[in-house]
């Protein structure tokens, strides 16, 4: 029989990581189940990388209460799991006497919020700051930072591993039933009254299937009894699973999976945002994130540049709602309004220093027209789906938020049972060493003690063999091309893996015993080859 | 940390670095040390299993493995030191080389240091193609390496963009091991590769190659499954409604090659922006004293045999440099016309030159002429310039009138 978890999370994004982490301070068991083939896949790892002070949310808000709390106590948790990030400073640049007035309205703002040191500053500031940066006039925000979104999300997939929390992937969750256990087999709740009729739902399309299975029908009934020994069978493409404990984390799905919970109501608007990578060369050109003055109305902050830990430069995003939830398309109009824009604020865009495109989606409840910062939905919802937190249309600023979002699902589990402290919980995780930060004598170290890091694997990056095993070995090791990539940052170069891959492929073919047809690039389906040229 | 000293370390192993060590060995330079980051030298000719390659430096033709195992035979044969599975990571203005290795750290303080990195492909980051990032885009050398390294087929329904000479080597590599090559697209209007590939690589195949045509767009979520194709006009800006989609599981981009000057950029070499490599002189030195550079890092070459070639004239000038000191070039080397560039970009005056370049687009029977202080020095016609192919022009010491900088123009009959 299957095992009865405590928490079930749905999604390994950055939010659902930082819920999995959290709970694996109490003593729960708790799996989190993720549609895709690794952790940090969608919005997580699509985005600025901007650790937000919190002035572009409404003074209030829960959007503006977490943001704030997160730049705040993210040291800690830096701390805690070797998450990079550098306190930059940020300057939001104006030009006209109608930008002031909005600066000086963001900084009101933020002020009521509670963030410290945001003030109006010169051209002479910008100069001694950043003086590539174009712009008369800036608020200037000493507390906002970049991070490595990459990084921030392992860090608490793998603490949360190492501290008990299981992970599925290529789990996409197709359906969420709540019922009792009785002798062990799991008996779903009646249907309510009024609800579709079996017989005609049975024949019907598997949408609608699902619709009938799902809670919503059974426990929407006034008055329905609160059932403290339910449980919810979560069936996802190829396994599924018993769990007291539903939390929704599922970031551009969470309207989907809010449905299956009988949370029928919300709906989110997908909203792709479009970046360029430029190469390194520009790196002592851009020392600190500089944004235009924000047209809250587009849903966006509007196209900025924004430094990356790295060295490069990336310049984005668009805000275009779009119908698809995964068309990470570049498209040539918004390719070529990001250049001009973007150099408004930094005129040394050129094309010979692109390195490349991407594009993320906001999973946005702010429907277009209406635009801006719908906020947070965090709830929990006894009457209709109960054991279950519901967290929909987690958008910016939800990376900086996200630990003290899964503060908040912690709270509202609390207020239904109490949760025991796991004293065995170990808050520290450390990441694979950077070869490449190092001075030549701790490098001559390294390598004396592991000669792996003197095969430089990656010559863009100067990342060795020891760290692509180590992205490859490691707790949630990489499986895909795109997992090497995002956990040791080899092929993020500028020739963009035309050097490495082959070698990489071969590692993670050699590490993991994947025949060369299944290896992929990151989805299923992403095949790398179509076979061996010859039997070897 | 300790430095060794090294009268020369060449940083890459492949042609163009052999052939330097060879021939500074054969110039009397003993203390010489070839660092390469591979396990075996001969740089990217190693996958370059087709033949084709000596003809000018051997005079009969040789496949790339072949022709780089002459000059490992000779590098060896001479005894001339060579690291293997070692990446230079470090070099500084004082010529300071550090590389990483599995045997430690190797720390190098150099006379003379001699830049053969290579070059990279342009990739489709940097053309910025519209559309989705699905699995099945390689670029040429890439796909070349997966096939002829690593065993691996990358695809079995092609569309190559870019008419330079690994795509077209790579349409028909792939299509004698069964994939289908539909087509090749190229942006210009005439090709980038050279006419031999041409005839050899694709007309030979029937494999169509399209000029003024490029892609536009990516499809595909998981795994390629076409790309749209536009027509170009003289601006080379898709036309609209010539967008046309080919199914595909594979795109192979063949867009141009970029000298690796990143250790030279580190070493504060100063580069030319016309060709992505370092700005020498006629002893293909940099900016940098003591730092010179040839083969692909110094300018993207058409045949490997002018790589090798190239790297014998800078030993012999490096030999020259570690015994006495080098005339200074104070004359520079400006162009004009359809000439896009010129290397070496400055002279001294004191010896005979030959000085390589290209032209910026296909010309017939052209005119090049050398002119200084509004006199032509040299004048000479060629049949026909193609960009796809490196030229020379011959300046003797004796034609100069004075230190005043020198210019090289096509000239319109």
């Amino acid at each position: 029989m299957n095992p009865i978890y405590d928490v079930l999370v749905i999604g390994a994004g950055v939010v659902g990581c930082s819920v999995a982490r959290e709970l694996s301070r109490y003593q729960l068991s708790v799996c989190v189940a993720e549609k895709g083939p690794d952790v940090c896949m969608e919005t997580s790892s699509r985005n600025s990388a901007v650790l937000h002070a919190g002035y572009n949310n409404k003074t209030g808000s829960l959007m503006a209460k977490f943001c704030v709390e997160g730049n705040r106590t993210f040291d800690q948790i830096a701390e805690e799991l070797d998450i990079p990030y550098r306190r930059t400073g940020k300057l939001v640049v104006g030009f006209t006497p109608e930008d002031r007035e909005k600066l000086e309205e963001l900084k009101a703002q933020g002020e009521r919020n509670g963030i410290e040191g945001i003030r109006m500053v010169e051209r002479d500031f910008i100069d001694k700051k950043a003086p590539c940066v174009g712009g008369n006039f800036a608020m200037w925000s000493p507390t906002t930072a970049i991070l490595s979104p990459f990084q921030f999300t392992f860090g608490m997939a793998e603490n949360a591993a190492e501290n008990g929390v299981q992970f599925f992937f290529d789990s996409e969750v197709t359906q969420i039933t709540h019922g009792r256990l009785i002798n062990g087999t799991f008996q779903p709740d009646p249907p309510k009254t009024g609800g579709p009729d079996p017989a005609k739902t049975g024949q019907s399309d598997p949408a609608e299937a699902s619709e009938f299975h799902s809670a919503k029908n059974r426990n929407n009934a006034p008055g329905a009894p609160y059932d403290p020994d339910g449980v919810y069978t979560v069936t996802t493409k190829g396994k599924s699973f018993l769990t007291r404990w539903v939390i929704n984390c599922a970031g551009l799905g969470s309207d989907r999976i809010s449905a299956m919970l009988g949370i029928d109501e919300y709906t989110l608007y997908p909203c792709r945002g479009e970046y360029y990578i430029l190469d390194k060369r520009l790196s002592h050109m851009l020392p600190l994130p500089a944004y235009p003055v924000p047209n809250i109305k587009t849903g966006g902050l509007g196209i900025h540049l924004t430094p990356t830990l790295d060295g490069n430069i990336m310049v984005g995003p668009s805000t275009e709602y779009i119908d698809s939830r995964e068309d990470y398309s570049a498209t040539r109009p918004i390719m070529d309004m990001l250049i001009e824009d973007g150099s408004r604020i930094f005129p040394y865009l050129k094309k010979e220093y692109f390195i490349r495109n991407f594009a993320g989606i906001r999973p946005k409840l702010a429907p277009p027209g209406v635009g801006g910062f719908h906020d947070f939905v965090i709830e929990r919802r006894d009457a209709v789906a109960p054991h279950a937190v519901n967290l929909v249309g987690i958008e910016s600023p939800g990376l900086t938020s996200a630990v003290p979002i899964a503060h908040e699902v912690i709270r509202l589990m609390k207020e239904v049972e109490p949760l025991k402290e796991n004293p065995a919980f170990n808050p520290i995780r450390r990441r694979a060493v950077t070869f490449r930060d190092k001075t030549p004598e701790e490098q001559a170290r390294l390598i004396k003690e592991n000669p792996d890091y003197g095969e430089i694997i990656c010559r863009c990056e100067t990342i060795t063999k020891a760290e692509v095993l180590a992205a490859i070995r490691g707790p949630l090791g990489a499986k895909t091309v795109t997992g090497v990539k995002y956990r040791c940052r080899a092929m993020m170069g500028r020739c963009q893996g035309g050097y490495c891959q082959p070698k990489i492929t071969e590692l993670l073919m050699e590490e993991k015993g994947i025949r060369p047809e299944d290896l992929t690039y990151e989805r299923r389906g992403s095949y790398l080859f179509t076979g061996e040229v010859r039997e070897s | 940390m300790t430095f060794i000293h090294k009268q020369a370390v060449i940083i890459g192993g492949g042609p163009g670095g052999l052939a330097a060590a060879a021939e500074l060995k054969k110039n009397g330079i003993d203390d010489i040390l070839i660092l390469e980051r591979e396990h075996t030298p001969g740089g990217i000719l190693r996958q370059c299993i087709h033949d084709g390659f000596g003809l000018t430096r051997f005079g009969e033709t040789l496949s790339g493995p072949e022709y780089a195992q002459r000059f490992i035979d000779d590098v060896k044969k001479q005894g001339i030191e060579i690291v293997t599975d070692a990446t230079v990571i470090g070099l500084t203005r004082d010529r300071k080389v550090t590389a990483a290795s599995k045997d430690g750290l190797l720390q190098y303080q150099a006379d003379a240091v001699i830049l053969t990195m290579g070059c990279r492909e342009r990739t489709r980051g940097a053309l910025s193609i519209p559309g989705e990032r699905p699995a099945g885009v390689f670029t040429a050398g890439t796909a070349q390496a997966y096939i002829n390294l690593k065993n691996k087929m990358v695809g079995k329904n092609v569309i190559i963009l870019g008419s330079g000479d690994i795509g077209m080597i790579m349409a028909r590599r792939m299509t004698l091991e069964g994939a289908k090559v539909q087509a090749v697209f190229e942006i210009q209007p005439y090709p980038s590769g050279l006419p031999r590939n041409i005839e050899q690589c694709l007309n030979d195949y029937q494999i169509p190659l399209y000029l003024s045509h490029t892609v536009t767009k990516i499809i595909g979520h998981n795994r390629l499954e076409a790309v749209e194709v536009s027509q170009v006009d003289e601006n080379m800006q898709p036309i609209p409604g010539t967008e046309k989609r080919y199914d595909c599981d594979t795109l192979i981009l063949s867009v141009g090659l970029i000298p690796e000057n990143e250790l030279s950029l580190m070493a504060g070499v100063e580069l030319d922006p016309r060709t992505k490599g370092a700005v020498v002189d006629e002893f293909y030195q940099t900016s940098v004293p003591g730092i010179f550079a040839a083969g692909n890092v110094l300018h993207v070459h058409d045949l490997v045999d002018f790589v090798s070639l190239e790297a014998e004239r800078l030993a012999k000038s490096v030999a020259a440099y570690l015994k006495e000191d080098l005339a200074p070039a104070e004359i520079s080397i400006e162009t004009g016309g359809l000439i896009g560039y010129t290397v070496p970009q400055k002279i001294s005056g004191a010896r005979d030159v030959s000085l390589s370049f290209r032209p910026r687009k296909p010309v017939r029977g052209c005119r090049v002429e050398i002119r200084q202080d509004e006199t032509c020095l040299v004048s000479r016609t060629y049949p026909k310039l193609l960009p796809a192919e490196m030229e020379t022009i011959d300046l003797p010491a004796g034609k100069l009138l004075s230190k005043s900088n020198i210019k090289v123009v096509t000239v319109d009959e």
